[in-house]
């Protein structure tokens, strides 16, 4: 059999992603043997023509030109795998989903008339029939090196999508909010970051989006009613980089909606 | 059989050197990001000393207290589960020679000599429930055993519960109970109690062979009908200050009456599935294999990590989970500590060391559960 062809695709993001993989040092050599590395500008000029086995892409669809682009890369593409927050779930960049679009350009550029964009950051998903999506903000080297081998043995990757407790408690963090109070959204987020962040005492940012059953209300309600975080901290605590995932996204609007239903109560 | 004796809190440095000098890794409670831990400890002074904590559904803090108390505080997040049933285990790999044929590796059997120092007497019981899941019958485990072969049990009775407590409504605690039979518990070398009225002073009482043998090897007094007053005294106030109470009798025909009560939705409704009090729970013993594989496909490995029955994988049979809601999820881990288990192991899953209360993100309390269920018992409105 000959070695599966790989093609790397960048949209609208920040690299991290595909930096996992040029990383993923004592890797890389094996990597190279095992597929050839078809299409990967970020580390190389050269491309060899499609169509590609495999195709990870990276970033989200933010623009006409790339929602036309997305469509071209998945008819070129065998399996289609998209890497990151980004191309997962649209990227801190869908914070653009709540506000202005036009309003913010013409704020940035001096001549916002040059600027075609869309009005939202979506996943690849809302694009075309994504294969498999890799979680995190940025990917974890070694699930993004397990998705790998495993579609080359014809495997199920083994990335849970468990809480991010469970690993947590796996290495035996000691919990920040139980015992510090320190709000943390570990419990409806998904694993795969080895619970880094609790690690070093801090609660987690949510890199990984919602693990596979969040309970984003009862999580919420507690950090509010037990350790007073207010109800607009609770929504910019949600919107990050899984900003637009859907249960993260309408937990956040519930909390702004809590809020102003308060501020009517209080005039 | 060593009579009892009594050291001061100091001697108990001679007795972990001892153990250190003999080879063995003695590993007990000590204070680490604010909460006790279990880790290796080196002298008496890697003991939380002076600390005691306070403890409730969802909270844990540590607090100074006015005296040098060494076992003030309950049990923390770890236990002796993590090095007896590690929570990731290497079971073996395949690789390949380069002509397409495998070689199972197996790794070599765990050979390290553990000491466990201040293990609480629910700790006890909780190695006694899983002794019996573990060392024989359909779940017998090699690992397990092997860990469990080399591992010596210090025990310390506990006079200061904490709020999340429960041992004396399951029979556990507060002081080391002796195995009759009626609750499987593991049997402790040594248990010290720590007597703080009057004198602080240890009491040592062996009870096997080795721990004898160690009673005898460091400077002790013999033991008074004073000091075993005391201690009868300690373990008397602090089945009075047990934080908590779960009403054991009938429990389970009680919750398997119940399956259908309205309170598994409220508890649903704020349960997270997190898996924080399975992970947490000295007696939960599942787990899931992962298979792997290395990209240029020549090894593939087998690893055993710990899972949890809120996780959908973990339910998964055929195309899909058998338990997707989390009413059901945490119907099944209830009903499993509290009443199918006796069905299995013909003893409760629950030690009522309290940590599934504490270390819950959203303070979710099974005694609270079980007496909200008790309290509308459905069997009764609908004999
Ligand atoms: S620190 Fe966060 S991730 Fe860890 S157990 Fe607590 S809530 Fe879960
Ligand atoms: S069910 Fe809770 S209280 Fe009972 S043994 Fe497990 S962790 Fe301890
Ligand atoms: S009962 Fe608490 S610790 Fe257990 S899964 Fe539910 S929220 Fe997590």
């Amino acid at each position: 059999m000959s070695r599966p062809s790989l093609a790397v695709w960048k949209f609208a993001s920040c690299d991290g992603c595909q930096l996992s993989l040029l990383s993923a040092e004592d890797e890389l050599l094996t990597l190279a043997e095992e597929v050839h590395i078809a299409h990967f500008l970020e580390a190389t000029r050269e491309v060899a023509p499609g169509p590609y086995d495999v195709s990870l892409v990276e970033g989200s669809i933010t623009t006409p030109a790339d929602a036309e682009r997305i469509r071209h890369v998945r008819s070129i593409s065998g399996t289609l795998i998209t890497i990151g927050a980004c191309a997962t779930a649209g990227g801190i960049q869908a914070l653009r989903n709540l506000a202005d679009v036009e309003a913010y350009a013409s704020l940035v550029y001096g001549h916002p008339e040059y600027i075609s964009t869309l009005a939202e950051s979506t996943s690849i998903a809302q694009h075309v029939p994504v294969d498999f999506e890799l979680r995190g903000c940025p990917v974890e080297v070694p699930q993004l090196l397990e998705v790998v081998s495993a579609l080359l043995a014809g495997r199920k990757p083994v990335t849970p999508p468990h809480a991010v407790c469970l690993e947590c408690k796996l290495r035996g963090a000691v919990c920040v909010m139980v015992a510090n109070g320190t709000p943390c959204l570990g419990p409806i987020t998904q694993a795969g970051c080895g619970a880094r962040c609790p690690a070093f005492n801090r609660g987690c940012y949510g890199c990984f989006g919602p693990m596979e059953t969040p309970n984003t209300a009862s999580l919420s309600d507690h950090l509010h009613d037990e350790l007073g975080i207010c109800d607009d901290d609770l929504a910019r605590l949600l919107r990050t980089f899984n900003a637009d995932a859907p249960e993260f996204r309408a937990e956040a609007r519930r909390r702004e909606s809590i809020a102003a239903a308060r501020g009517e109560d209080a005039t | 059989m060593a009579a009892p004796g009594v050291i001061a809190p100091s001697g108990l440095g001679s007795l972990i050197a001892l153990l250190r000098d003999e080879g063995y890794r003695v590993v007990g409670p000590t204070v680490r990001d604010g909460v006790v831990v279990h880790d290796d400890l080196a002298g008496v002074d890697d003991l939380p000393v002076g600390w005691q904590d306070r403890q409730g559904p969802g909270t844990y803090r540590l607090e100074r207290r006015d005296d040098e108390a060494l076992f003030a505080t309950a049990v923390g997040p770890h236990g002796p589960k993590r090095e007896l049933f590690p929570p990731r285990q290497h079971l073996w790999e395949a690789v390949s020679d380069g002509d397409a044929v495998f070689h199972v590796v197996e790794p070599p059997a765990p050979d390290e000599r553990i000491a466990f120092l201040g293990v609480r007497p629910c700790e006890l019981a909780a190695i006694g429930v899983q002794d019996r899941v573990l060392l024989d019958g359909l779940a017998a485990d090699r690992v397990y055993a092997a860990h469990r072969e080399q591992v010596l049990l210090i025990a310390a009775e506990c006079h200061q519960p904490a709020g999340t407590c429960f041992c004396a409504s399951m029979g556990t605690g507060p002081g080391v109970v002796d195995n009759d039979g009626s609750v499987p518990v593991a049997r402790a070398d040594l248990a010290i109690t720590e007597l703080l009225e009057g004198e602080h002073r240890l009491l040592l009482r062996a009870g096997s062979e080795e721990g004898s043998r160690l009673l005898d090897a460091i400077d002790h007094r013999a033991a008074t009908a004073e000091d075993h007053a005391a201690r009868d005294a300690s373990l008397a106030a602090a089945t009075e200050q047990m934080g908590r109470h779960l009403d054991v009798e009938d429990v389970h025909d009680l919750l398997m009456g119940n399956l259908s009560h309205p309170r598994w939705d409220e508890v649903a409704s704020r349960c997270l599935a997190c898996t924080n009090c399975t992970m947490v729970c000295p007696t939960c013993f599942c787990t899931n294999v992962e298979d792997t594989t290395d990209l240029s496909g020549e090894r593939a490995s087998r690893d055993r990590r710990w899972d949890s029955c809120f996780t959908i994988e973990f339910s998964h049979a055929g195309p899909t989970s058998v338990r997707t809601s989390t009413r059901a999820r945490y119907r099944q881990w209830l009903t499993h500590k509290l009443a199918t288990w006796i069905d299995q192991f013909d003893t409760s899953g629950c030690v009522g060391c309290g940590r599934c209360i504490t270390w819950c993100p959203v303070g979710i309390d099974l005694t609270e559960e079980v007496a909200a269920i008790r309290a509308s018992d459905g069997r009764k409105s609908t004999s």
